[in-house]
């Protein structure tokens, strides 16, 4: 029996349709202006606390439409009937609870319960259609090496006190550590504690009598990188939960490089500012035992450092430091009793320990509190590019320890609240374990954002609707059954791209708009086939039975290639055009589907099983 | 249908002069006018700003100029309320805060501040490793098309696919260097979509070729091949013209930052239909291709057109 289909293809083919449509659907709803809270903390934000919220919320003049606790996220999200009641909750919530929870807008897709509880979501857009902002930030490797190298140079220096080797020098010279010592044994006693202990270092006898030359081994040098890497998404993905942004993206790309995607943010400014900083606190000792002025004069006493305060006038303090940034666990910004801008600092334990020593031993006597803050960019001179580094060191306030502390304290001196608020902002989230560079910003205006999809839906429609009408008119009765493949084709790639969460971006559209036209290629293969078939004097059911058959390797011929080049794009990797491969790679694998099974079982159903004299193709 | 009968071969040797024509110019103009490279390539800033209003492009160049920006250009983007800025990668002074330095610029000398549309800022390094990336990205689909179509048919099939891949994309990139449209990262895309798509067109005709090699065994090559082209030609057609048409859709409604991308696909649908009719076939024929080449079953057991 020819042009018959067993049940179950036709069973598929239906399943495959419905369950298409379901997994579509949730992209006809719209979005949901709403308000998104989330711990900014490493605590999880509790159902009571989510409960007084909903109650806070609803003493406020709004029109809620839904209130919702993720427990295992620890978010709520709440949902409003239009955006003006969104910012208004926004505020509402950043001045009652803004102080312990990030306050973030969304659009949250307003799908249905029932879809939702399906898994059906609708497709994830990119930034160019919903707004926002991309970032590249390349880590400098070198810097986080260099580093290490430093750290090193130290160790080994108090690591040979501790064993009381003495050495000539012990200096930094291309690349390498270089340990000049006295004697042939103190030589050997070093190799063998550098064996021991640093076995993360290669050691290395120079032509030069008593010296070594030690090295970051390449194992070592790698882990480096790789912690930098880690350390610094980490820290990043902490700034930008504090920034308030809903679906933040941090993600790494290549071996040095991090992508950061805020949707929404239009202050690229701001958005900068906290990302690419790295500002941190140290606290130490004054010293009053010197002489101000000679220092001024350029003689600074051994363990002291010659600062200038706010008003410039010059101080020495020690070089020992009391605690750094690197020991706060939490820090947040507000007033002191004056009335000045401060900031509040919780220590660790190690950190509090040694605060609490370090002022129970020096009642009385002068303290200081530095800002540091590394500035790092890149600029091109001469065609090359040159990082251009700044250690920026503000003593911003120096008061007498009047009594011990040492957990909790607060640090004033900052010049506006704004200073404070970021800098409470950069202790909680953490150091940067290496500089970063942004070396690519795409920013996308709202405004741009809507356009692109307004514009990208009226180019899928209006080619959708020429493909149709010239499909009917040139094919007739074969043309229409295209048409509804056609139309299945799209349901299915929208479908899929939902399920699959893939970024939609607007070369992407430009994509599914291809494949529209191309989609129709293997219709128009079998048609053309079917009526060669049927010009060589072969009965109808036959000529759609070998059409069919005929037409298929070359079909899947045709594709394959093609997919091959959509491949290698998507392997290029860079966003607009891996959007454009994904949902081209997916236009033509959907298609070989519905063009080939699609249409035929619909033939069939229509030709199938019966006689015929002629078709109308 | 009505019965084609065209002499596509016999008129191989106009098309091979039409063909280095194209060619030629096109090596010319990359040589004289060089392509317009968007920053992706190049590195520097974009900044996209809409008005409320018409906007006064003269008034924001001096500002611009009095700023010491004197490369930068100022042009209408779509419409003339959305405008365009585009700096140079500058030496000494840092990328990453020149697009807030430009938004400070353009609203100074606005009564109604214009709002941010996009900004786009690509670093020389970037710039450099997309243009590699790019070029071999070109490269390896070439390649890996070259080994498939030598797998799945012969190596003279291969070649002559490569060529018209070849033929194709320096005509595409050649219109772009001699309109001095801008070449982007999309329109990069387009390109290699170009080649998916004549690939896509050769394909269709090889296989017919080859089909009509196995079972018309008393024609002449020539006679043969001018008989696939003309079976095929109403598919070639029709599936140019419903891609053409949706592209036309998209380079008309699209808007203007996917507008040359519509361009570089449009033109590449044109050459690359004719190019698998007058480029393809022509250089298999030119390589000598002979029945036997093809007699031999092709290593899979199952390829249906060699049944009857």
């Amino acid at each position: 029996m020819q042009n018959h289909f067993p049940f179950w293809k036709n069973l598929i083919i239906l399943i495959v349709f419905v369950v298409g449509i379901i997994y579509a659907l949730p992209n006809l709803y719209g979005n949901d202006p709403s308000v998104q809270l989330s711990s900014s903390t490493t605590t999880k934000l509790e159902q009571s606390k989510a409960d007084k919220i909903e109650v806070s919320l609803k003493t406020v003049d709004l029109n809620l439409k839904s209130f919702e606790f993720n427990a295992n996220k620890g978010k709520i999200l709440a949902r409003f009937h239009n955006t003006d009641d969104q910012l208004k909750a926004a505020d509402f919530l950043r001045e009652s609870v803004g102080r312990h929870l990030t306050v973030a807008l969304n659009l949250a897709p307003a799908t249905p319960e029932w879809l939702r509880a399906l898994g059906a979501s609708p497709m994830y857009l990119g930034l160019d259609l919903r707004g926002g902002v991309h970032f590249l930030m390349e880590v400098d490797m070198d810097a986080a090496i260099k580093q290490a190298e430093d750290r090193y140079n130290s160790d080994i220096r108090s690591a040979l006190r501790a064993v009381k080797i003495r050495y000539q020098s012990i200096s930094k010279e291309n690349g390498f550590i270089r340990i000049k010592l006295k004697t042939e044994e103190t030589k050997q006693a070093t190799m063998d504690l550098l064996d021991d202990d640093f076995r993360e270092l290669t050691v290395k006898e120079a032509d030069e009598p008593l010296v070594l030359l030690v090295k970051l081994s390449e194992n070592e040098q790698r882990e480096i990188k790789n912690f930098a890497l880690a350390q610094n998404m980490t820290t990043l993905r902490n700034r930008v939960n504090e920034i308030g942004v809903a679906e933040p993206v941090v993600q790494q790309q290549g071996d040095h490089r991090i992508v950061v995607q805020l949707p929404g943010i239009q202050d690229t400014t701001e958005a900068k500012n906290i990302l690419g900083k790295t500002a941190t606190l140290e606290y130490r000792l004054v010293d009053i035992e010197h002489d101000v002025q000679k220092a001024v004069e350029g003689s600074a006493p051994v363990g002291s450092r010659l600062y200038y305060e706010k008003n410039g006038s010059p101080i020495l303090l020690k070089r020992h430091v009391i605690v750094t940034g690197d020991q706060v666990v939490d820090a947040s910004s507000g007033f002191d009793q004056q009335g000045s801008s401060a900031v509040f600092i919780t220590l660790n334990g190690i950190g509090a320990k040694k605060m609490g020593d370090m002022t129970h031993k020096n009642i009385g006597r002068p303290m200081a509190v530095i800002f540091v803050e590394y500035k790092s960019e890149i600029r091109i001179v001469d065609g090359k590019k040159i990082r251009h580094k700044e250690k920026i060191e503000k003593v911003i306030s120096v008061a007498t320890i009047r009594d011990s502390f040492s957990k909790r304290f607060q640090t004033t001196g900052l010049d506006n609240p704004m200073e404070a608020r970021n800098l409470a902002l950069m202790l909680r989230a953490g150091a940067l374990a290496a500089p970063v560079d942004i070396v690519e910003e795409r920013t996308v205006g709202p405004s741009l954002g809507q356009d692109n999809i307004d514009k990208g839906l009226m180019s899928v429609v209006v080619g959708f609707v020429l493909v149709l009408v010239f499909m009917a008119i040139y094919y007739k009765t074969f043309g229409l059954v295209a048409n509804i493949a056609l139309a299945f084709n799209l349901i299915v790639i929208v479908a899929v791209l939902s399920l699959l969460q893939a970024t939609l971006t607007l070369p992407g559209i430009a994509g599914i708009v291809l494949t529209v036209g191309m989609a129709v290629d293997a219709n128009v293969l079998i048609f053309e086939r079917i009526k060669e078939e049927i010009k060589i004097g072969n009965t109808p059911q036959s000529s759609i039975f070998s059409g069919y058959e005929k037409a298929f390797a070359t079909i899947l011929d045709a594709n394959i290639t093609t997919l091959l080049v959509a491949l290698v794009l998507f392997g290029f990797g860079s966003g607009a055009v891996k959007g454009f491969a994904v949902t081209l790679s997916i236009g033509i694998l959907v298609s070989l589907f519905t063009a080939i099974w699609g249409t035929r079982m619909i033939i069939n159903w229509i030709y199938g099983n019966r006689h015929i004299d002629k078709l109308s193709v | 249908m009505f019965k084609q009968n065209i002499d596509f071969l016999g008129k191989r040797k106009i098309a091979l002069v039409f063909s280095s024509v194209l060619i030629i110019s096109s090596i010319v103009s990359f040589a004289v006018n060089g392509m317009k490279l968007g920053i992706d390539f190049t590195g520097g800033t974009l900044v996209e700003v809409g008005y409320q209003q018409a906007a006064d492009l003269t008034v924001l160049r001096t500002a611009l100029d009095e700023e010491g920006f004197l490369d930068a250009t100022v042009q209408n983007f779509g419409t003339t309320k959305d405008v365009l800025i585009r700096i140079k990668p500058r030496e000494g002074v840092s990328n990453v805060e020149l697009s807030t330095k430009i938004l400070k610029i353009v609203n100074r000398n606005a009564t109604e501040p214009a709002t941010i549309r996009r900004v786009e800022f690509v670093g020389p390094q970037v710039g450099d490793e997309l243009t590699e990336d790019g070029g071999l990205a070109l490269l390896y689909s070439m390649f890996g098309i070259l080994l498939y179509v030598a797998w799945r048919f012969e190596y003279k099939f291969s070649i002559g696919s490569v060529v018209a891949l070849i033929h194709d994309v320096l005509i595409t990139l050649g219109f772009f260097s001699i309109l001095q449209m801008e070449f982007d990262l999309t329109v990069l895309a387009a390109v290699l979509a170009v080649i998916g798509y004549s690939l896509n067109d050769t394909i269709v005709v090889y296989d017919r070729i080859r089909e009509n090699f196995r079972t018309l065994r008393k024609d002449s090559s020539e006679n043969i091949m001018n008989i696939s082209l003309n079976q095929t030609l109403s598919r070639t057609l029709m599936t140019s013209i419903t891609t053409a048409l949706v592209l036309i859709a998209l380079a008309v409604l699209g808007g203007e930052i996917i507008h040359n991308f519509a361009i570089a696909l449009l033109i590449g649908v044109g050459i690359g239909t004719y190019s698998s009719i007058y480029v393809a076939s022509p250089v298999v024929l030119a390589l000598g291709i002979v029945q036997k080449d093809l007699m031999v079953p092709i290593v899979e057991g199952e390829d249906i057109d060699f049944m009857p």
